[in-house]
């Protein structure tokens, strides 16, 4: 590579980098205005001008917003529904997954076939009938009605599949000659090797129905059974034109699957890629 | 090596019984009632008669129901192609930064992602507040009059899509760095030596080597936006919903609203042969666009 072209792709990248870097900080800056406004008094809030920083920060909106609405209770919900759905999501899918890669039964092309289908699958076209299901099971308005239709992850028992797909045959060949049962393969050598995997899952799938909005917001009619990403779309009845405590609100909504991405930035990003198909 | 096929039938039964049994309940199940009821003139819950197609016939004179599919339309129009290529364009800008700088950047683009839909809807909400909204100021200050972007039907959809891209960009963007990290860099030191500018090296290697992630990237895209419903949901509060109709609106509406149940489920099937329809569809373009380009 001559000088001349060596200059002129340090520029380009130069400017490249400084572009990405501005339209980041524009990108997040949303963010960062709802937090900021959040911890402005209500007089504060609505001033006609800009102003990139409280002049006396507090935290009255929260206080409120924890006291007046029944957030505590959404909090609870939130994470009896999510803890739930993640446990026994993965450890369904997982069985399934190992049965599909290591054992041969009838009916098991079918069954993946039906499992890489069902991804296409609209489930907000399904909500009629499993609001009909729930309520014929009266499981309205309780933590098992908010559960059940999310229960089912495709991708998960695919990615659960591919994993198991690609651990050496020598493993279980041993385990065979050793005598051991089916289920002591599976919970004694393959389970413990697949920890990373069931780690990254159970974050995402945690994600996902901590998120989940259509579905908790239909088969949810009382107030105080409410899931807190629907609960908080209450608090504008609640609070009418007090925007602060609106995104106090929404940033108690929204902190604790932002700490769980930023603590776990990196099984995050692997269980995504993985679910997706993709190795990284 | 020697198997005991019956125990492993056995014991393969066992495995997959838990999942099979949630997946009759809560996916099989729903799916088969959804094309019975659509059927019959049934309220949402409780029994109906048979009618026969009627319900798929007076979709056909249903204005609403036509909105609801040209808005579904231009949304996806304005989300699916727009949004892919913003994601691309962030991907390539992150991939070139470095070790905890990149994480640092790249949290800022993906944090939106994480967050649940009414969390995005109260910050946008906020933001574009006819009042006192900070995007507002900006407009002040470039000279452009307000508009209370929620409220009015021309910009409703349009702002909707992009707070929808800007919410859901994280997810592809993670997908084309992914993509970006596989192809080897001994191509690109490659192309540094034959001189090629880096548009030649990204039309030449970049783009060829990422298209299999693009067009993984485009049909989950497709397959996501045509089921919109919470955003239009959300920001209609308080404003005209009929104008902002979305097919899954509209089961929403027809069923728990207006407790048409046979009449919402065939809103509900059209919407189910769509997405099937399409993906498939797509995936078959995509494979073919795929091997024209080899």
């Amino acid at each position: 590579m001559n000088v001349m072209a060596a200059q002129r792709w340090n520029f380009w990248g130069g400017i490249i980098t400084a572009l990405t870097l501005v339209w980041a900080i524009l990108w997040a800056f949303p963010l960062y205005w709802g937090v900021i406004s959040s911890l402005k008094p209500d007089d504060e809030v609505v001033r006609p001008y800009i102003e990139l920083w409280p002049e006396t920060p507090t935290l009255e909106n929260y206080i409120d917003a924890l006291t007046t609405t029944q957030i505590g209770a959404w909090y609870v919900n939130s994470v009896a529904v999510a803890v739930g759905v993640t446990v026994i999501t993965i450890f369904i899918s997982m069985l399934c997954g190992y049965a599909i890669s290591q054992l041969r039964f009838p009916g098991r092309i079918a069954l993946w076939w039906l499992i890489l289908a069902s991804f296409m699958v609209p489930i907000s076209a399904l909500i009629i009938n499993h609001f009909v299901l729930v309520a014929n099971l009266g499981l309205i308005n309780s933590w098992a009605g908010i559960m059940l239709p999310q229960l089912i992850h495709p991708v998960i028992i695919i990615v659960y599949k591919q994993f198991f797909d690609q651990v050496p045959k020598d493993f279980r060949e041993a385990a065979v000659m050793d005598n051991a049962s089916e289920f002591g393969i599976l919970f004694k050598i393959y389970m413990p090797m697949n920890w990373g995997v069931t780690t990254a899952l159970s974050i995402v799938c945690f994600i996902w129905t901590w998120n989940a909005f259509l579905w908790p917001f239909l088969s949810v009619t009382r107030t105080e059974i409410m899931t807190i990403t629907v609960g908080i779309t209450q608090v504008n009845d609640a609070f009418g034109v007090y925007y602060a405590r609106q995104l106090s609100a929404a940033v108690l909504a929204g902190l604790p699957v932002a700490l769980a991405y930023l603590f776990f930035q990196r099984r995050v990003t692997e269980a995504i890629t993985l679910s997706a198909g993709i190795k990284g | 090596m020697l198997r005991n096929s019956r125990t492993e039938r056995l014991v393969a039964l066992v495995l997959v019984a838990p999942f099979m049994a949630i997946y009759l309940l809560a996916f099989v199940y729903p799916t088969v009632q959804m094309f019975r009821i659509s059927f019959t003139d049934a309220p949402l819950i409780g029994a109906g008669r048979w009618v026969g197609l009627d319900n798929y016939l007076r979709l056909d004179n249903d204005p609403m129901f036509r909105r609801a599919v040209w808005n579904t339309a231009y949304f996806v129009l304005m989300t699916v192609v727009p949004g892919t290529l913003i994601a691309l364009l962030i991907a390539l800008g992150v991939s070139r930064l470095k070790g905890r700088f990149q994480a640092i950047v790249l949290a800022l683009f993906f944090l939106p992602y994480i967050l649940p839909v009414s969390v995005v809807y109260l910050i946008w909400d906020w933001t574009l507040n006819f009042q006192f909204g900070i995007a507002m100021h900006a407009l002040d200050w470039l000279g452009i009059p307000r508009v209370p972007v929620f409220k009015s039907r021309l910009w409703f959809l349009p702002a909707v899509a992009g707070v929808t891209i800007w919410w859901t960009a994280g997810f592809s963007i993670l997908l084309f760095l992914a993509g970006l990290r596989s192809i080897p860099a001994e191509i690109y030191e490659a192309a540094a030596l034959d001189n090629s500018t880096r548009w030649t090296t990204f039309r030449r290697i970049t783009w060829p080597l990422l298209w299999p992630i693009t067009s993984l990237v485009l049909t989950i895209q497709l397959i996501l936006q045509l089921k919109i419903f919470d955003q239009v949901y959300l920001f209609s509060i308080g404003g005209r919903p009929n104008d902002n109709m979305v097919l899954v609106y509209y089961v929403f509406q027809k069923a728990f609203q207006q407790n048409q149940g046979g009449r919402a489920a065939a809103v509900a099937v059209t919407l189910f042969v769509l997405v099937v329809v399409v993906s498939v569809l797509q995936f078959q373009l995509l494979r073919f666009a795929e091997r024209r380009r080899r």
